[in-house]
């Protein structure tokens, strides 16, 4: 007679399960296998191991046609441990219903396409459907991202060597002190999503992840320069705070994204290749270029993913609105932009402190202030909102730039 | 007898998990319909004098108090019975291994030598074995030596706590062979107690049978015949049931039988280990 699993010395414990198992598999529930072996400590093994995996177990003893083996019957544990699973989407989100449109929460931490037993525990995620978070454009995005990454260590000139004013280096560190609180919010608010974000939509909490990092290098690089010359930064002002306050505290995904990165970010794209292009050194133009970038793709994000959820609701843009105005009013009785923040753009755009420099410096922080505006115009207007609507609610934009 | 109206079932809290289990129970028989709760001993004599002295209907019991609770019933003129048990409780065996380099090739050569086991109250882990060693001709104490590892007397060696002892003081030289459970000689290999290949089994006791839950002739016969009927119909395939039984260590619910526990009361005879147990409880449960 054919023996189902011959182990030969193989012992039970020693990998010769993995052969009895795969083949009560193949023989599925309520089947029967044959299975022989010479180790010595087979049958105690394979006694032990039916009873606790709930198989029954027979031996047969040597006859002249046939070696001693045993009869193990599969008792369909296996299958009933599945029986109830469900496959938590499909792994490829370019395929259609791969992505569900409301994700269960028993899926938890399941890779997506996951087979996931039932009974699985419920993962308190605020954030599990479709059209609230995910943009088709995600993935991409991602791994752009990931793709850009860039070592502050190598990727900025630290050590060329510049000499500048002391006002203008004051200048400088104060436009740091400056960002880098702006950038602070920027971490914390997509920081806070991650954890509320199901993890069926992979894409979007890397993509926001790696957002995340992007604003902790930022951190870095212009706390490094404004430290480059001087034992300690600039000034924070209370309004400054205050505005950026109304974004940590803001608790909706799609909100939060439009306030940060659609008119936040956006327009300090335009900051940041202002100081660039102004820059009174070459470490200072380095570390405002970078930012810029990774920026970019934010603002991408930010636009792709209202874009898709105000296509599924449009009846979600005067809600977008309304948080401007809502912000507006929050913050109307602050004082905006951190005066000196104002000044010291003024400063380096100028290049000197000779008036027709001066003059020229504030016409062009004024220039910035109209490509801010027309920049959110434009971006409003891609969401959908029609020119007076654009006009309107980039004007009520927070003074302080993000 | 216990006066609410629920059925009233005690178990030993020999693990944390032991509430979890029992209140994924109440939960799942609540919803059927039974009114059910629970009592946790912290050893197993003391559940069996609240069961004889009618302060719970039922009583998840080890084969030792399974047997106190039978002889105690008996001296009073009562019958008790098995009315349950976990699948996993059928057919079990425990092993004596040696060190895989050890001279040792019988049970014979166990003479004068030193044997660990488990706790002095483990069915399993001690006296299972040391009556089996006993048929062999080698008596306790007298033609070798007995390492008692005791881990939590009281709950009659659930805890694996002592085999694991026993095993390291083989591992260490300190015994020559050591008595564990069947399942648990692998289980020590794969968590890295036993390094692979360091021992070797050197005798296998026939089968004998565990747990079961016990009730006595005056539980109440209507709840009783629910709760029998609710567990052997709960299926490893439920999702709320599955959690419980992979808790408890079983994949089905089985009809009680009593013979596997023949090997257990002999070692009781051999050894007297209940004798003053059952003869100082007896008297005040009359």
């Amino acid at each position: 007679m054919q023996i189902d699993v011959d182990l030969g010395s193989l012992g039970f414990s020693d990998g010769g399960h993995l052969l009895v198992k795969r083949a009560l598999r193949t023989a599925g529930p309520g089947e029967s296998i044959t299975v022989a072996g010479t180790s010595p400590e087979l049958e105690i093994d394979l006694r032990a191991w039916c009873r606790e995996s709930g198989h029954t177990l027979r031996f047969e003893p040597k006859q002249p046609d046939r070696p001693a083996h045993a009869v193990v019957t599969n008792g369909g544990a296996e299958t009933d441990r599945w029986s109830g699973a469900q496959r938590a989407g499909e792994a490829d989100a370019g395929q259609p219903g791969a992505v569900v449109s409301h994700a269960s929460r028993h899926w938890g931490l399941a890779a997506r396409s996951a087979t996931v037993e039932a009974g699985s525990p419920e993962f308190r995620f605020n954030l599990v459907d479709k059209i609230e978070v995910w943009s088709d454009d995600a993935a991409r995005l991602y791994a752009q991202a990931v793709a850009a990454q860039w070592d502050p260590k190598t990727a900025i000139p630290w050590d060329t060597p510049f000499d500048l004013d002391d006002d203008v280096e004051d200048a400088v560190v104060q436009i740091m002190t400056y960002l880098i609180e702006n950038e602070t919010a920027a971490l914390i608010v997509p920081s806070r999503f991650i954890a509320q974000l199901h993890p069926h939509f992979r894409e979007v909490m890397q993509l926001l992840a790696v957002q995340a990092a992007d604003e902790a290098r930022h951190i870095e690089v212009f706390t490094r320069r404004g430290l480059l010359k001087r034992k300690q930064l600039g000034r924070s002002t209370s309004g400054g705070q205050a505005s950026l306050k109304t974004l940590v505290d803001e608790s909706e995904f799609a909100i939060a994204s439009f306030l940060l990165s659609v008119l936040g970010e956006g327009t300090f794209l335009s900051l940041l290749w202002f100081i660039e292009r102004y820059a009174p050194d070459p470490v200072t133009a380095a570390v405002a270029r970078l930012a810029a970038q990774d920026e970019g793709r934010h603002v991408a994000f930010g636009i792709a993913h209202l874009t898709q959820h105000l296509n599924n609701d449009p009846s979600y843009r005067p809600r977008l609105a309304d948080a401007v105005q809502r912000r507006h009013d929050a913050l109307q009785h602050t004082a905006g932009l951190n005066a000196e923040v104002f000044d010291a753009l003024v400063l380096i755009a100028a290049g000197s402190w000779q008036p027709q420099d001066l003059r020229k410096g504030h016409q062009r922080v004024m220039e910035l202030t109209r490509e801010m505006d027309e920049g959110r115009q434009k971006r409003l207007r891609r969401l959908g909102f029609d020119e007076a609507e654009a006009v309107e609610l980039s004007s009520l934009h927070t003074r302080n730039f993000m | 007898m216990a006066t609410s109206s629920a059925l009233v079932m005690g178990a030993v809290a020999y693990d944390p998990k032991v509430v979890t289990i029992w209140d994924g129970f109440q939960k799942y028989f609540g919803a059927r319909g039974l009114a059910f709760d629970y009592v946790l001993f912290s050893n197993y004599e003391k559940q069996v004098e609240a069961h004889v002295l009618g302060q719970i209907h039922v009583a998840w019991n080890s084969p030792l108090a399974w047997l106190e609770a039978e002889r105690v019933a008996n001296r009073l003129g009562r019958r008790a019975e098995a009315i349950c048990m976990r699948d996993t409780d059928i057919d079990l065996t425990s092993v004596a291994v040696v060190r895989s380099e050890s001279m040792i090739r019988s049970t014979g050569d166990l003479k004068g030598k030193t044997v660990a086991v488990g706790a002095s109250d483990s069915p399993q882990a001690k006296l299972i074995p040391l009556n089996f060693l006993a048929e062999c001709g080698l008596t306790p104490e007298r033609d070798f030596r007995v390492l008692v590892f005791d881990k939590l007397v009281g709950k009659h060696g659930d805890h694996i706590g002592g085999e694991r002892d026993a095993v390291r003081a083989l591992l260490r030289g300190e015994a020559d062979a050591a008595c564990v459970l069947d399942r648990n000689h692998p289980a020590f290999v794969r968590e890295g107690t036993i390094p692979s290949g360091a021992t070797r089994i050197l005798a296998q006791t026939p089968v004998f049978d565990h747990c079961n839950f016990t009730i006595l002739d005056d539980a109440p016969g209507q709840q009783i015949a629910q709760f029998r009927d609710l567990l052997l119909s709960m299926s490893y395939a439920d999702a709320e049931v599955r959690p419980l039984f992979d808790l408890e260590g079983l994949k089905r619910w089985v009809p009680g039988r009593t013979q596997g526990y023949a090997q257990l009361s002999a070692a009781l005879n051999r050894f007297g280990t209940i004798d003053a147990f059952v003869d100082n409880l007896a008297p005040r449960c009359k």
